[in-house]
């Protein structure tokens, strides 16, 4: 059975059937969601369990020639590199769709859409063939436009607008990078697999780099080229927020790791230390912002920019340890941010504002809440025993060889994370209860059943991390032989 | 005889059409439409069984080989689809509806002729077969200022550009002694000849009187009034028909019988193609009419494939900037087939062509909108559309031949058309609707619509096949020189 198709178009295709469904009912809608995601997320699982992570070549590949004349081809796998994150996504969508319970403005489309986006997002990781990777990157874009542009806050339109604008100008950069490295070698083809460890001019390595780079920059988001990510997440709807902020970012990363550094290995190297800055850049300045927030769902936003300021500085180590920190990174970021949007959202759907400021001792109100809120915060700010810790220390640990210095500055980034963590936690749940809120409900329980499940899964990569580090290091031990030790 | 079969039953069809038209009583007239499908439909199963032909007629003026047969079967298709898409308005706008179905058969008649043309003669001939139809076509209502203005404009840089490519004609006939392309192609093969200044003349009209066929600025004054100004369904067959019809004697000519000489024109034709895009885009940018932003859009895509006919006499790969191209136009075809049925649903039911009334539109129809949204992301190049393939394959082809700069110029146009294409969609899924009132279709329209969405999908699914399909019939066309 090809499972990993299956895990690819099963969202598309319940987005077909729902899309054909003549109901009126919004929790036909959401029911069947749920369950397509839900079954998607069982599938990944069961992937995740049958990965041989003894064996470093890709599996579970599937090949249909698709355009022979230019070696086009539907070519999918996964390797240690793509399989935590195609778990990642699906275990992701399925806590959005949970997270969109309340959806009832058109939910026939948004759940349709949702299911598009998923497949995109899951055919970006699981593709093995540069035509397909860009065919699926740019599959995301519609979806996303409509999702924040119907039913995002007052501003969804230039939001949507300008996440459309900037992603795209990435891609037209990307797709002549992908052309680029088609025609820089023989035998010519988009095959991930063949193109590996191709010796390739170092000018041509260059151009290479910078075009498919700023794609990937843009998605991070990394410093200047961030300024859509606010301004998409505050007007997205939370599970949009969930899936942007856990996966669609990773797609910056993973794009690293998986086109630049091991096809332009040299350009890598050369560029490995503006990318160390960027990463101190990215650390800091988002950090630094989100002292600076008073709404909310813009501090997790900046806070996600500073965490992908540490997947950007462990790339840049390009040590084993460091590459395998930043995936980790990138995956208790995926949980914990998912987590925290979701935290958001609920707060939202309640009380109707993400205003930090009018909240206050909400603890007497919402204990389950504000039980869950901390822990996140906590997870957030890399407290031992949670995934974000281990992540956190082991980028810092391979890059510190690398870049003393700059490992040494980012670290503040760490104490800045528990400023500002702490500080909002604090001001929303504890301190006297503002008489506004007295009579705010408490969170419900299937609003509860995606959050404790993340922290579950927080938990268990923080306290074993082999669960997942086992996957990654296969995947960073091949990285690392082609980057030649 | 059977060579000729599509066109002779084109003809007979165009012939009855008119009889029948004087026979009839008025109310009836309405099914000319379905004669006149009929016999299209008919003519496209007579062109199946010539794939496989290689045949020479009238003494090397007109062939049938692959290149013309691929070429026959998408002119034949996209004219069945915009004769459904006409039957609304010409029942309700007009009383000469046998002389509309006729001049459409006739004027499909040149283009198909058009395609097989291999000597200049003919093939000028078979252009002014269809340019007088089309001429006819956009002045059709002429009631409305809009129209005959349209039929003024477009006649007479029709006849204008017309004498520009006849003098070139005559140049190149000067020069090389022979009007048959395959002659032409050996004589210019000589290094010599060259250097007389006749030929170059001769490629210089030449470019310039398929500039403007093919809408290449700075030869597109023209495109955005008559497309404006024609009725829609006539503006769908200038923008698709006539496209693929100079697209592909362009093919024809430059790469097939001038490719020698390649080096002479390529530059030209770059730089043109730069210059098409980067206009046409920039034009889109602040239209308010649909019709005009589709022009320029048109313009736009013309500067694409004009990217595709400069990489297609190279030689670095036999065949390919050409197979590119013949795969564009399939489908940019179907793509702005679908985009402009979808504007006419509308304008029937709406009577408006600005693009601020398209507020709303998934309220009202979703099924409308939802067509109009994926054929503008088709236009865009959006995965999993036609659009996509093809742009992905055109622009794959010129890097191959090393245009590397104008695929980068291409990508930023890209980009920037986004803008464009995004502001309609934006207005349908984002904005209120003025009325909650849904925009009603017939039958004929819907068809015609869920015919040109599907073969939006159908191309890219069948990319393999077809794009085999046209490297066949490409690299028969380089056999030419």
């Amino acid at each position: 059975m090809p499972l990993l198709s299956a895990i690819i178009f099963l969202p598309a295709l319940a987005a077909l059937v729902l899309a054909l469904l003549p109901a009126r009912d919004p929790r036909t809608f959401r029911n069947a969601a749920a369950a397509a995601t839900g079954m998607t997320f069982l599938l990944s699982l069961w992937l995740f369990a049958q990965f041989d992570v003894n064996n470093p070549s890709l599996q579970f590949v599937e090949r249909v020639p698709w355009v022979p004349a230019i070696g086009f081809a539907y070519l999918v796998g996964v390797d240690g590199l793509s399989l935590p994150f195609v778990v990642l996504t699906a275990l992701l969508s399925f806590c959005a769709v949970l997270g969109s319970w309340r959806v009832t403005l058109r939910p026939k489309e948004y759940f349709v859409l949702l299911l598009i986006l998923e497949t995109g997002i899951t055919g970006v990781f699981g593709a093995q063939d540069l035509a397909l990777f860009f065919l699926f990157w740019e599959v995301e874009l519609a979806p996303m436009f409509l999702l924040i542009g119907i039913w995002g806050g007052p501003r969804r339109e230039y939001a949507a607008i300008k996440f459309v604008l900037y992603t795209l100008a990435g891609s037209a950069a990307m797709l002549v990078g992908i052309l680029v490295l088609y025609f820089a070698g023989e035998p010519r083809t988009f095959a991930w697999s063949e193109l590996v460890g191709r010796q390739i001019a170092f000018e041509v390595q260059l151009v290479v780099f910078v075009l498919i780079f700023f794609a990937f920059v843009v998605k991070l988001p990394g410093f200047p080229f961030h300024t859509w990510l606010p301004d998409a997440h505050v007007e997205a709807p939370t599970a949009v927020s969930v899936l942007l902020a856990g996966v669609l970012l990773k797609m910056g990363g993973y794009g690293i790791r998986r086109l630049l550094l091991p096809l332009v290995p040299e350009a890598m190297r050369f560029f490995a230390p503006a990318l160390a800055l960027l990463a101190v850049v990215n650390v800091l300045y988002g950090a630094l912002l989100c002292l600076a927030q008073s709404d909310m769902k813009k501090l997790v936003a900046y806070s996600s920019i500073s965490h992908m300021g540490y997947v950007l500085l462990g790339i840049a180590a390009l040590t084993t340890v460091g590459l395998g920190g930043a995936v980790l990174q990138m995956v208790s970021h995926g949980f914990i941010t998912g987590l925290l949007f979701l935290l958001v959202g609920v707060l939202y759907d309640h009380a109707h504002t993400r205003d930090v400021g009018r909240f206050g001792g909400l603890v007497h109100r919402t204990p389950a809440l504000a039980v869950v809120t901390s822990l996140a915060a906590l997870a957030a700010l890399g407290l031992p025993g949670m995934s974000g810790f281990v992540a956190e220390y082991t980028v810092f640990v391979g890059s510190f060889a690398t870049f003393p210095w700059h490992t040494a500055v980012s670290t503040v980034g760490v104490l800045l994370a528990a400023g500002y963590m702490l500080w909002m936690t604090e001001r929303i749940f504890f301190g006297p209860l503002n008489p506004e809120w007295h009579d705010l409900d408490d969170a419900h329980r299937y609003e509860l059943v995606p959050l404790w499940g993340l922290i579950g899964v927080i938990l268990l990569v923080g306290l074993y991390p082999p669960v997942v580090t086992d996957v990654i290091d296969l995947g960073v031990g091949a990285l690392t032989r082609w980057l030649g030790g | 005889m059977l060579l000729l079969a599509p066109e002779l039953i084109l003809l007979a069809t165009a012939l009855v059409v008119i009889a029948a038209d004087l026979l009839m009583r008025r109310k009836r007239k309405a099914e000319l439409a379905y004669v006149a499908l009929a016999g299209t439909v008919l003519a496209a199963f007579a062109t199946v069984p010539l794939a496989g032909q290689r045949a020479v007629l009238f003494g090397g003026a007109l062939v049938v080989d692959p290149f013309a047969v691929f070429l026959k079967l998408v002119l034949l298709a996209t004219t069945a689809l915009i004769i459904l898409a006409s039957v609304d308005l010409v029942t309700e706008r007009t009383r000469w509806q046998g002389e509309f179905y006729a001049l459409l058969l006739l004027a499909t008649l040149g283009m198909l002729t058009l395609v097989s043309a291999t000597e200049l003669v003919t093939l000028y001939i078979a252009l002014e077969v269809g340019t007088m139809g089309f001429a006819a076509l956009v002045a059709f209502l002429k009631q409305r200022n809009a129209s005959a203005e349209a039929g003024l404009k477009y006649l007479l840089l029709a006849a204008f550009s017309s004498g520009v490519l006849l003098y070139g004609i005559a140049l190149l006939y000067g020069a090389t002694g022979s009007t048959h392309l395959a002659v032409i192609s050996q004589r210019i093969a000589a290094p010599l000849t060259m250097s007389q200044p006749a030929v170059l003349l001769a490629l210089t009209l030449l470019v310039a009187g398929f500039g403007f066929k093919l809408s290449a600025v700075p030869f597109q004054m023209w495109v955005p009034d008559v497309y404006e100004g024609a009725p829609t369904p006539v503006t769908v067959f200038l923008a698709v028909v006539s496209k693929v019809a100079g697209f592909g004697v362009a093919l024809r000519l430059f790469a097939g019988a001038l490719g020698q000489a390649e080096g002479e024109w390529t530059p030209v034709i770059a730089a043109l193609a730069a210059l098409t895009m980067t206009v046409g885009n920039l034009g889109a940018l602040g239209q308010g009419s649909m019709k005009r932003l589709l022009a320029y859009s048109s313009i736009g895509q013309a500067g694409y494939l004009l990217v595709g006919l400069a990489a297609a006499a190279k030689s670095a790969t036999v065949g390919a900037g050409t197979t590119g191209v013949l795969y564009f136009l399939v489908a940019y075809a179907f793509t702005n087939l679908g985009a402009f049925v979808a504007v006419i649903v509308f304008s029937n039911q709406t009577g408006s062509d600005r693009i601020a009334d398209y507020a709303g539109l998934a309220r009202r129809s979703p099924g409308l909108a939802l067509a109009l949204g994926i054929c503008l992301l088709s236009l865009v190049g959006m995965p999993p559309t036609a659009g996509f393939v093809g742009k992905f394959y055109l622009f794959y082809t010129a890097a191959a031949e090393g245009l590397v700069w104008l695929v980068g110029l291409a990508v930023v146009n890209t980009a920037i058309s986004m803008y464009y294409y995004m502001r309609p969609i934006k207005l349908m899924y984002l904005d209120p609707a003025p009325s909650a009132e849904p925009v009603r279709t017939t039958l004929p329209l819907t068809a015609a619509l869920a015919g040109a969405v599907a073969a939006v999908f159908a191309v890219a699914l069948v990319a393999g096949p077809l794009i085999d399909t046209a490297r066949g019939a490409a690299e028969l066309l380089t056999v030419l020189r």
